[in-house]
């Protein structure tokens, strides 16, 4: 199936998103489309997949103009998305998921499970895609629910198959696998769509690349580019994909976890006796597959998640089970892994933003009553001296983008005295430029004698920054190595391979 | 997800095109909460009109008339119009002022009485929905949906009751305490879900509501069964206040005029409000807590303490909201006391929301409130149109105000109106 999408333009307001879009994809290729956040993508797709209305052009399919009201046209036209946030229900099981709104019933509308786990296994054996038909989604590893919900697009016959930001979630282990999952539908004749604003995988999956900028098409180049060009093309300049860290003098250790255990909100172990130090001047990243305690940990260590034993101590001062507040004072700067959520209220201003957690700290308030000057010369001075791009300091900080909004926590927490500074997934979204920004604020700290905690899923960030990574597995940690160790080792620890030697 | 959400935000205003008409309609357009709110009145009082012809026996008879007689519809139509027209002639006349009387007044000197008497009524209906409502705004503004204003009110009025006419001291320790009584009646009452809330995980909108019922029945014991029943009675009926613990009209009690010193204690509720929750800095924590819980308990905010210390402000200014109903009308409470449709807590969350939930917001809701209820019995009493019409029209702007998106389609406004649907989104949480 050749589809071609025509002078595709979508406004939203006097915002254009997609502006004179052309766009084909033939059969049998793997079509990579590159943007930043907030370049127009997923809006593209939504087109696409009858989602949104385009206000301008067409969508031609094998020569034919097709015209979408809804997503249910699309599929019956042979297009199937899979979303980056997965569209299944949980306790359901992988054949229940798959065959969800087209069940096959027996008398009185009885869901027929033998032939739905029929239909699945034919699927999954005609597409070399191995699913447990019985298995409950909610016990399966992201990477498998992203094949169930892939074998869900191919269930209604899918000839083109969007994926939107597909490996955000995965092990490079799984990225392999779903790359491999991507090139063998492509021999069978399938178009796939494939969504991203990661460069390596770009380069090792893709036939063509179309790069998005602020709604437009900039390019389409062959895979072979070199990824400073793809960035460059990308951000709309030079960008410096390495970042550049000098040798510094280690000082005391400042954050130091002795055989922790946090339980989730399940009342499982999902961090299970984590024991390491963090100390002034390095930066120690955390690696692993997202889901693998991480999240726990960090809201263990600072004060949102009660620690089930162990010990947690900033600069030799034991914090274990403190209060939020307790901890923040003791000089734990935070960014949180969901910022929209932990990190930020979005319909206050950034101002109040700036300030969120030490309202009452001088000179911000008085006796129980606040100082807004103060709040607003501490605003125009952070908005300033860290770049945040906002058109004014009494704009709520949900009309930032998301590269501000990281900003404003960013700034937040480095303009107080700090002890050890923790971020977690500092860049998840961001756009490359925001990324490149945050990176040298992180090393900056470092480099001025502050000890450094991140804790990331994207394995580049880990590499570029961590003066020694951790990595986390099932809530152990793995094994402690140098930033020089290959990427397959990294692969491997991350799931679940022990090492035997270093720490 | 991320991308989407940075598209909608890098949606720019239009560009305003050249022309002062334009500039206008720019402004009408961009639905600011107060247009809004005006064309939900609008909105109201057309179906008021239209609820009006519909039901007049004299509007009916002249249109059936016409059926017969085409020629009649002039006069016909002028029936229409001077019915209606006459209803909302008197309900503003009923509860602004009258200009016919004003005019009297003004060359004769005489009269000031009747010519103030419906905007004294209007304040003093407005004075106790103005600071109940307040209440209630701050605690929806931290998220937390206290529906049991209306106990807490009446445990205000008890508290406050009970200290204004058993205790007996001058009027410059009497009254203040009186009314400090009166906001710790309702703070205990509001404390009680407060506790519950932080403590078990309860929801509070079934505690408090279910709390109204308690203390209904806890009005009933009281004055039935204690010290504060009048003595020598058999129904339920408070003592009465002490003269030094009354809220007095202001023009004294032989100028007829009812608006009472009241008005200055909602006055400092307002102030007292919007200095709260702009510069205090537990208002800061509450606001904080209501916009984003989980920021909240990240940036160091203890959840439970927030959730005490807003069930105290917020019950202590309904309990205050039922003392000063009581100290400045009956001075005296009964088994009726804000019970049914004078259940001034329920009504302080409609209020709440219409006003919403911003301090001079309420005080704009609770007058018009009161001017409805006001003008509706004076529209009753000249016209015979029932007192239930004002409770149409406030139920209907209400309705229009909760449904922004309707108003923009029937004005066809174009963008903004979003700001209601912060006061009402979390009903579910």
């Amino acid at each position: 199936m050749r589809v071609e999408l025509k002078g595709v333009t979508k406004r939203f307001g006097s915002f254009t998103a997609n502006d004179q879009i052309n766009l084909v994809v033939e059969p049998g290729q793997i079509h990579c489309l590159l943007g930043e956040n907030g370049a127009g993508k997923s809006t593209l797709m939504n087109v696409l997949f009858g989602l949104l209305h385009a206000d301008e052009g067409e969508i031609l399919i094998d020569g034919q103009p097709v015209k979408f009201s809804n997503s249910g046209d699309a599929v019956r036209h042979g297009i199937g998305m899979v979303h980056q946030h997965f569209m299944l229900v949980p306790v359901f099981t992988a054949a229940e998921n798959v065959v969800l709104g087209f069940e096959p019933t027996k008398s009185f509308n009885r869901l027929d499970h033998k032939t739905a786990n029929a239909q699945i296994h034919e699927l999954s054996q005609k597409f070399g895609l191995e699913v447990d038909p019985d298995a409950v989604v909610e016990n399966l590893s992201v990477g498998l629910q992203q094949r169930v919900e892939i074998l869900k697009a191919l269930s209604h016959d899918a000839e083109l198959l969007i994926l939107d930001e597909p490996t955000a979630v995965l092990t490079p282990q799984e990225i392999e696998a779903l790359m491999e999952i991507m090139r063998s539908l492509a021999r069978d004749g399938k178009s796939i769509l494939f969504i991203t604003h990661k460069l390596k995988e770009v380069r090792a999956v893709a036939d063509v690349i179309t790069v998005i900028r602020q709604g437009r098409v900039i390019d389409s180049v062959p895979p072979t580019e070199t990824e400073g060009r793809l960035a460059s093309l990308m951000v709309g300049r030079e960008v410096n994909l390495t970042v550049t860290k000098e040798a510094t003098q280690l000082g005391e250790a400042v954050l130091e976890l002795r055989d922790v255990v946090v339980r989730d909100d399940r009342g499982l172990a999902v961090v299970n006796g984590i024991s390491f130090d963090v100390r002034a001047g390095e930066i120690v990243a955390l690696a692993g597959v997202q889901g693998n305690g991480q999240t726990e940990l960090a809201e263990a260590i600072s004060g949102l998640r009660p620690v089930e034993s162990g010990t947690i101590s900033l600069r030799g001062r034991d914090i274990t089970n403190l209060s939020p507040r307790e901890i923040l004072d003791a000089g734990l700067g935070h960014v949180p892994e969901d910022r929209q959520r932990d990190g930020l209220v979005l319909s206050m201003s950034v101002a109040d933003n700036l300030i969120l957690n030490t309202p009452r700290r001088a000179p911000f308030a008085r006796r129980g009553t606040r100082n807004l000057t103060a709040v607003s010369s501490n605003a125009q001075d952070l908005v300033q001296r860290f770049d945040i791009r906002t058109s004014s300091i009494e704009s709520t900080a949900g009309s930032l983008s998301g590269g501000n909004q990281q900003k404003v926590i960013v700034a937040r927490e480095l303009s107080r005295p700090l002890t050890c500074f923790m971020a977690s997934q500092p860049t998840r979204g961001l756009d490359v430029g925001s990324i490149e920004y945050v990176h040298r604020q992180i090393v900056n700290q470092r480099n001025e004698g502050l000890g450094v905690f991140i804790i990331s899923s994207e394995l580049d960030e880990v590499v570029a920054l961590g003066d020694r990574i951790a990595v986390i597995f099932a809530g152990k940690i793995t094994g402690v190595v140098e930033p020089t160790t290959s990427r397959e080792d990294l692969g491997l620890l991350m799931a679940g391979a022990a090492m035997a030697s270093h720490d | 997800m991320t991308e989407n959400v940075a598209t909608t935000d890098n949606a720019v205003p239009p560009a305003t095109r050249d022309g002062t008409r334009r500039r206008w309609w720019d402004r009408y357009s961009s639905t600011s909460p107060i247009t809004l709110t005006v064309l939900a009145l609008v909105l109201g009082v057309v179906i008021g009109a239209v609820i009006i012809m519909v039901t007049s026996a004299t509007v009916l008879d002249a249109w059936r008339h016409s059926f017969h007689d085409v020629g009649s519809i002039g006069s016909t139509l002028k029936i229409t119009f001077d019915n209606v027209a006459a209803a909302y002639r008197a309900m503003i006349t009923g509860s602004v002022i009258d200009p016919t009387l004003l005019f009297h007044s003004i060359s004769t000197g005489q009269g000031w009485t009747v010519t103030m008497t419906p905007l004294s009524e209007t304040f003093t209906y407005a004075t106790p929905l103005i600071i109940a409502s307040i209440g209630v705004g701050i605690a929806f503004q931290t998220g937390i949906f206290n529906i049991g204003a209306n106990g807490q009110a009446i445990m205000g009025g008890i508290a406050g009751t009970a200290v204004g006419s058993m205790i007996h001291v001058p009027m410059i320790i009497h009254l203040p305490l009186t009314l400090f009584a009166g906001i710790v009646g309702g703070a205990i009452c509001g404390l009680v879900p407060g506790v519950l809330k932080a403590y078990t995980g309860a929801h509070e909108v079934i505690v408090t509501l279910m709390f109204n019922y308690v203390v209904n029945a806890i009005l009933i014991y009281v004055l039935t069964a204690t010290a504060l029943q009048l003595p020598g009675q058999a129904n339920g009926i408070s003592r009465n206040f002490d003269a030094s613990a009354t809220l007095d009209p202001i023009f004294g009690v032989k100028s007829g005029l009812r608006v009472s010193y009241g008005i200055f204690v909602a006055a400092a509720v307002v102030v007292f409000a919007i200095w709260f929750l702009k510069r205090s800095s537990l208002g800061f924590d509450f606001r904080v807590t209501g916009a984003n819980p989980h920021a909240a308990r990240a940036s160091g905010i203890n959840p439970k303490f927030i959730i005490l210390a807003l069930f105290v402000v917020s019950g202590g200014l309904a309990g205050l909201a039922g003392l000063v109903q009581a100290a400045s009308t009956t001075h005296y409470i009964d088994g009726g006391f804000l019970v049914g449709s004078a259940g001034i807590g329920f009504t302080a969350i409609t209020i709440a929301l219409l006003g919403r939930l911003q301090p001079m917001g309420i005080v704009w809701g609770s007058l018009l409130f009161a001017a409805l209820g006001v003008g509706g019995r004076a529209m009753q009493a000249a016209t015979g149109i029932p007192l239930d019409l004002a409770t149409i029209i406030q139920s209907i702007v209400v309705l229009f105000v909760a449904s922004p998106v309707l108003i923009k389609e029937i004005f066809h406004l174009r963008r903004g109106a979003q700001s209601f649907q912060m006061a009402t989104k979390g009903w579910s949480s």
